[in-house]
């Protein structure tokens, strides 16, 4: 790929992450604008989502988008999950999560001192905000099935309150995974290398 | 917990039906417009049946895949009278002033396709039917919820009684009132699913689908049929007013 002798590239994100992380991107922007279409047909708080940034045009077409999507996004994510668990990825990337060096990177980040010399590895804010995203998706899943079938589900949505509980932690996991994701984007546009290497694979490997 | 926007009262000065027509016109025109997920997708945005197409395929595997979840046993859950919502929201394509009035002594309840005894039925005869109630939740399509009591004859035996063909794939209903949808042979036997007379413990009011209404908690609102004229069994897909136009047909809960 890169001839230079002396900046070897070095894998950092493996074809599996890569591959599901895109879908996986696909398949929240669908199931969050189309999911955003369904909520104004009877909000639960005092406000609507404005109509231009939702997608399927009316409720019926909304919810054809959100229950097709729904498929591509439980599917990719278990493979993303068993990927993660099998292989070791987790355990290598997101582990272990201190709440002190999270905080510390997180004030880092905020005064714009947080170092992004090896980005084989995540920092300690990363990893917080990677593994609450995947817990807020995961909720997302489980909650949007309560909702999709709270009879033949009672007991999952019994969890959450019943089928209007589970409204509730449906959009309020959705709040929290949107919030994640665009500072999550931010992030990546601050340090733009990384997003180069969720497309292939590979940075130039650092100096020391 | 009710909902915020009463269904109807917020668009109250316009036919909903007209409204539903012009935002199905607008349906992919304004869903496609949405660049970023035509251009992360690739799709061809211009060809919009395809899309559409694939869609409708998707609809057709969920409502497999909801027959195969629906467990024919499982019962919806019950409420105590003291849950039920008050006032029990009125919904419709039309507004609540628009809901037929039908004359109880003309009225009959026709019967067809794949029925044995295809008598009409009045309605004295049907009150006369073994009488059950349920205080279940009412879910509608657009997210809202609310609790009621509807009484009637478990619709199980009505079919049993009528010899009606338990093997066929559908069952589906026309109404009064222009409406009409159908349901899965396995929703039709739950033992649930009543066509009800009364709602409260009272006659139907008209806005609440005189003179009856087949009360299904197994599957969203608007798979629960109001004033109900005719009821036939079939293995072709009979469709339904809002399914026509992409809502899923299963629409189990
Ligand atoms: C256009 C939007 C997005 C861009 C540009 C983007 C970009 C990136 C980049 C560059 C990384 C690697 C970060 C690094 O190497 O330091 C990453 C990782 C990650 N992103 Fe995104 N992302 C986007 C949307 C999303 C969305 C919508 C989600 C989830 C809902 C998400 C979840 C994740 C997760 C969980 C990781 C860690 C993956 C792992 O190592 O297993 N991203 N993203």
């Amino acid at each position: 790929m890169n001839t230079e002798q002396h900046s070897p590239w070095v894998r950092v994100h493996p074809l599996a992450v890569r591959l599901t992380h895109w879908i996986n991107v696909v398949a929240m922007l669908i199931m969050v604008t189309s999911g955003w279409r369904i909520y104004n047909a009877s909000p639960i708080f005092p406000f609507r989502i404005p109509g231009d940034i939702t997608l399927g045009g009316w409720l019926g077409g909304a919810l054809q988008w959100h229950f097709a999507a729904m498929w591509l996004l439980a599917v990719n994510g278990l493979v993303y999950l068993a990927y993660g668990i099998v292989s070791g990825h987790f355990r290598r990337k997101f582990w272990p999560i201190s709440p002190a060096a999270v905080i510390a990177d997180v004030l880092a980040a905020l005064r714009g001192k947080l170092s992004h010399e090896d980005l084989s590895i995540y920092n300690a804010a990363q990893r917080a905000a990677y593994a609450t995203l995947i817990l807020a998706i995961v909720v997302l899943v489980l909650s949007g099935l309560a909702i999709w079938k709270p009879v033949q589900l009672q007991g999952l949505a019994a969890l959450m309150g019943g089928y209007e509980g589970a409204r509730i932690v449906h959009f309020v996991a959705m709040a929290l995974a949107v919030f994640i994701v665009i500072v999550h984007v931010a992030m990546v546009a601050l340090v733009p290398r990384t997003l180069h290497s969720m497309i292939t694979g590979n940075v130039r490997r650092v100096r020391t | 917990m009710k909902p915020r926007i009463a269904p109807g009262q917020a668009l109250a000065a316009i036919p909903k039906r007209k409204i539903e027509s012009i935002e199905r016109r607008l349906f992919l025109r304004r869903g496609l417009s949405l660049g970023a997920l035509a251009m992360l997708t690739g799709c061809n945005v211009t060809d919009q049946e395809s899309v559409e197409k694939a869609l409708m395929a998707m609809s057709r595997w969920n409502d497999r895949v909801q027959g195969w979840l629906f467990d024919p046993t499982r019962l919806a859950p019950e409420y105590a009278e003291s849950a039920i919502t008050v006032p029990f929201p009125f919904n419709a394509y039309y507004g609540e002033d628009e809901a037929p009035e039908i004359d109880a002594d003309d009225y009959r309840l026709e019967l067809g396709g794949l029925i044995r005894d295809r008598k009409p039925w009045s309605l004295p005869e049907l009150y006369a039917l073994p009488q059950v109630s349920q205080v279940t939740r009412h879910i509608c399509v657009e997210g809202w919820s609310a609790i009621g009591k509807w009484s009637g004859t478990p619709f199980r035996s009505f079919l049993e009684r009528v010899g009606a063909d338990t093997t066929a794939k559908f069952v589906g209903f026309k109404c009064d009132d222009d409406y009409y949808s159908s349901i899965d042979m396995p929703t039709a036997l739950h033992p649930q699913t009543i066509l009800a007379f009364r709602y409260a413990d009272q006659i139907l009011p008209a806005k609440y689908g005189f003179p009856m209404k087949l009360r299904v908690p197994t599957k969203l609102g608007f798979k629960n049929p109001k004033h109900i004229r005719a009821i036939f069994v079939t293995n072709e897909y009979p469709g339904g007013y809002w399914e026509d136009q992409g809502y899923n047909w299963f629409s189990g809960s």
